[in-house]
């Protein structure tokens, strides 16, 4: 523990602790109130499936069909894929990254801000007169996440897939980041580059960076393989590890650069190019402002 | 230098020294040296400020580095990597960089220095191969460069792979298949150098001792023959109004030149520190320990190396069944073809340019590169050959932060290669004829002056004026080419040069390298776009 002995020396550790205190006394607060306690329940009632497939109506069934089976278009070719049994975790996982609902279909369903009905920052909520800012917030967060309950329930409804994980299952295990380190570099550096960077795949898609996904999102793009990332399920990963590879992915994105700037964190490319610009380039200007400078006593002199 | 006032106390051992090495006309002689000044000069210099600043944080390193490849578990301070299994070379620089005091910046410095070298090495080739100075009589201190070059990126290779971290484990693996691609021999020397099977025990400690041994020695002993002939040669000059072929115009080496190459030297520490400072290289901790089961995306060598790597992106998949050997023309042609074509083609060019233009006198003035079209198109064809592999081999990276497909990349490449040259060649060509050209009008009727005149009549003109002696003796530094000898006499006996095929062949290329040259000469107000055409059909 040597690092949280520096770290509580720094000067901003105390204003951290008083942060994370407060952020803890709001979560415990909001747990005890009954709206949130609500929204968690995960045995949908019929009302609230009735709510989900109304969401989907709106917002999904254009491209997947009304019923989630897929759609095709005239030549036969897939628009969009069916839903059935694709689970509650890979709608959460499309629909919280924002990639659901789709916009231009592409090589790639690139991570977007989500559109107001799922968004805890954009949706519209009837407020109570006097609400403060934070019990607004509050108010936004408990429907988004009625609004992902409900359409998750329907889309299970249709056929059974992996659920979305809970707190604990995405506790990132910082005692086992070595561990989830390795796993890393084995399973997930090829496309994500070795610090989550992303990387260039074949025929124009592209893994992208890992900079933003939340444990959740993490978790859940390992259960549900999102377009050519593979799954990764129990046997192959087992929970345990998965926590291992989350707490890795959190600790490097927030781990500084103890050698100077990053230059992106994608490896030599970046480094031939600094070398070229930035060294050679120097040095040049140097050359030629030493070499213009013309010493004044001495004549030309002819050897 | 006046001794008349120095203290006994340092006069008696000066005189004592003086006495036995007579090492003050040595110093006399040589301190007078004259350098002439011109900032593409001072790349070469880059390099070997570079190579000292490398022997000195090089040595810093392996007083910690343990070249080992015993398997340890981490315990150490990077709390990321703990319980983590990996080798001993590796564990050492971790320690070198999270433990041992400035180790970090010595790293950096050290990876930052080499990347340096390599980069100022080839800008310093260019200047030369650019303004012809390899020319008798340097072409042995041209071939000592391309040796340099060589070794330094073996040096790198070699460096690069000694932390023993993913990325420089990728490399070895490509250097291993590269090895074993050779037709017949490649299996035996991969197991002889790799001591048995593919990575071994033993390819750490070998390489370790030829990266901080062998290989130093030869470059520091190829760097010092280097810098004595250039000493013996003196420098070429850029053209100037005083500068003629008999002798160099520059200022003494002491004091002038060496208070510029002195300060020059801390120009090239700082730059470097600079970079060892504020940007991270290399980063091993990030990249983990090597697995043969792991590989990151964006898995790239450093820039010298980047070329080979790029070669083998771009080649199909190609490979020949012969008598039950698998000929992996995949891997060999990328691996030997690219270097090959480069280093046989800069190996021989002082000769053959010799051989086709005849020119067998001594050059101490450097061209102007406009002023040799063919060679100077025939450089830009090289480089371009050069870059197109060396950008293909960051593809993935660029098709990632230009949001372009990874094939399409690879096909683009695939043809760059070959179109990307021939236009090179093409397109320098006329750039060089065109500022030929404006130099002949230069000359035929003055520069533009920017000065604008209203005539009496009401006309307006701008005003040409004369060039400065200076400015004149520049551009009048071209060398007319001499007309080709005709292939026979008058009596229609052929000339000895031009007989065989040799001849033949000798005679087409000399032509070739003088076509549409553009007469550059002393004003005589006659229009010199008429007087090229007529030059150029002349013979
Ligand atoms: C513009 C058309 C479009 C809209 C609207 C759309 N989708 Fe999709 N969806 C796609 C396409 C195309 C794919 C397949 C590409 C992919 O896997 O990313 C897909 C894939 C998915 C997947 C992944 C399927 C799998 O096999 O893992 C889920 C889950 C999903 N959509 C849910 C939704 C939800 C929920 C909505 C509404 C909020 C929605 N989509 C709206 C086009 C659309
Ligand atoms: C074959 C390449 C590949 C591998 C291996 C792979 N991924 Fe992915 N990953 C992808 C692609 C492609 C996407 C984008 C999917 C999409 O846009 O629908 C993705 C998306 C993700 C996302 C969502 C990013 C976001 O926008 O929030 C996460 C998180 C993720 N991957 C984690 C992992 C982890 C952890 C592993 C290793 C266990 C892994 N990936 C292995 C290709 C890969
Ligand atoms: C032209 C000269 C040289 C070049 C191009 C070169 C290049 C390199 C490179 C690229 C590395 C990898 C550095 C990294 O970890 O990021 C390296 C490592 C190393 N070099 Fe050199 N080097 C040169 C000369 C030397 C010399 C002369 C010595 C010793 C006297 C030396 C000792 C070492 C050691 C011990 C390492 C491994 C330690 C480490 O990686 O941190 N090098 N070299």
């Amino acid at each position: 523990m040597k690092w949280f002995t520096a770290w509580r020396r720094r000067p901003w550790a105390g204003y951290a602790v008083v942060l994370v205190a407060l952020a803890t006394i709001g979560v415990v607060y909001a747990g005890f109130s009954p709206r949130t306690a609500q929204a968690t329940d995960s045995s949908a009632s019929a009302d609230d499936l009735a709510h989900g497939k109304q969401l989907f109506n709106q917002n999904c069934a254009s491209c997947h069909g009304p019923n989630a089976e897929g759609t095709r278009d005239a030549k036969g070719n897939a628009i969009a894929p069916s839903l059935i049994g694709v689970g509650a975790a890979a709608v959460n996982f499309q629909v919280s990254t924002g990639r659901m609902p789709a916009m231009n279909p592409g090589a790639e369903m690139p991570r977007k801000t989500p559109v107001p009905v799922f968004n805890p920052d954009t949706i519209q909520v009837q407020y109570p007169p006097n609400a403060t800012e934070e019990q607004k917030k509050a108010l936004r967060q408990a429907a988004v996440d009625k609004n992902l309950n409900d359409i998750q329930a329907y889309v299970e409804s249709l056929g059974n897939g992996p659920s979305v994980p809970s707190a604990d299952q995405v506790a990132p295990a910082n005692d086992k980041v070595g561990l989830g380190g390795t796993l890393f570099r084995t399973n997930c550096a090829q496309c994500h580059n070795f610090a989550g960077q992303g990387g260039a795949l074949t025929y124009g898609k592209y893994a992208p960076p890992l900079l933003q996904s939340t444990p959740t999102q993490i978790y859940e793009a390992m259960i549900t393989g999102p377009e050519a990332m593979p799954v990764f399920n129990d046997t192959t990963i087992t929970p345990e590890q998965k926590r291992a590879i989350i707490a890795y992915i959190v600790q490097t994105r927030s781990e500084a650069n103890p050698g100077g700037n990053g230059l992106g964190r994608i490896g030599p490319v970046a480094e031939g190019l600094a070398g070229w610009l930035v060294g050679i380039g120097l040095l040049v200007l140097a050359a030629m402002w030493i070499t213009a400078k013309k010493p004044k006593k001495l004549k030309k002199q002819h050897d | 230098m006046s001794t008349a006032e120095l203290p006994k106390a340092v006069d008696g051992p000066l005189t004592f020294i003086d006495d036995r090495l007579g090492s003050t006309t040595f110093m006399k002689r040589n301190l007078k040296k004259v350098f002439p000044d011109h900032w593409s000069f001072m790349l070469g210099e880059i390099a070997l400020y570079s190579f000292i600043i490398l022997l000195l944080t090089g040595t810093f390193l392996t007083l910690w580095f343990k070249p080992s490849m015993t398997d340890v578990i981490y315990h150490g301070s990077y709390v990321k990597l703990d319980g983590v299994k990996m080798s001993e070379a590796y564990q050492s620089t971790l320690n070198i960089t999270f433990d041992v005091r400035g180790g970090l910046l010595m790293r950096q410095i050290h990876h930052w220095a080499a990347i340096l070298f390599m980069a100022a090495i080839m800008a310093h080739m260019l200047r030369v191969f650019f303004t012809g100075a390899y020319r008798k009589p340097r072409e042995l201190n041209w071939l000592i460069g391309l040796g340099l070059f060589t070794l330094g990126l073996l040096e790198g290779l070699f460096g690069y792979s000694l932390p023993d971290d993913a990325l420089s484990g990728a490399g070895l693996r490509i250097t291993a298949g590269v090895i074993q691609s050779i037709p017949l021999v490649g299996s035996y020397i991969m197991f002889f150098l790799f001591g048995g099977e593919y990575p071994g025990q033993d390819i750490i400690p070998r390489f370790f001792t030829l990266h901080i041994l062998l290989i130093p020695g030869i470059i520091l002993a190829l760097v010092t023959a280097h810098m004595m002939i250039m000493w013996h040669q003196k420098h070429t000059a850029m053209p100037s109004k005083d500068q003629a072929e008999t002798h160099v115009v520059g200022y003494p080496f002491y004091p002038v030149f060496m208070a510029k190459t002195g300060a020059y030297f801390l120009f090239t520490f700082g730059v470097i520190s600079l970079l060892a400072t504020f940007a991270q290289i290399n980063p091993i901790w990030m990249f983990g320990p090597y697995d043969p089961a792991a590989i990151s995306a964006g898995s790239q060598p450093d820039f010298y190396m980047g070329f080979l790597e790029g070669s083998l992106r771009m080649m199909p998949n190609w490979e020949t069944n012969l008598w039950g050997y698998t000929i992996p023309w995949n891997v060999l042609i990328p691996a030997l073809v690219p270097l090959g074509l480069v280093m046989t083609g800069a190996g021989l060019f002082p000769f053959v340019e010799r051989w086709v233009t005849g020119d067998q006198r001594y050059h101490h003035v450097n061209d102007r590169p406009r002023n040799a079209p063919t060679r100077t198109a025939i450089g830009m064809t090289g480089v371009v050959f050069y870059g197109v592999l060396w950008l293909a081999g960051g593809n993935d990276i660029i098709a990632y932060k230009f949001d372009v497909s990874l094939y399409a990349t690879t096909w683009f490449f695939r043809v760059a290669i070959f179109a990307g040259p021939i236009l090179a060649f093409i397109i320098t060509k006329r750039i060089c004829l065109g500022l030929q050209r404006s130099d002949a009008a230069t000359m035929a009727h003055g520069y533009e002056s920017g000065t604008i005149k209203m005539m009496p009549n009401g006309e307006f003109i701008e005003v040409h004026k004369e060039p400065e002696e200076e400015q004149k003796a520049v551009i009048l530094s071209k060398e007319e080419p001499k007309p080709s000898l005709p292939a026979r006499d008058e009596n229609g006996i052929p000339a000895p040069a031009t007989k065989g095929l040799l001849g033949h062949v000798r005679a087409r290329l000399n032509r070739a390298w003088h076509i549409d040259n553009i007469t550059v000469e002393e004003g005589h107000g006659h229009e010199a776009e008429g007087a090229d055409r007529e030059l150029s059909k002349g013979h």
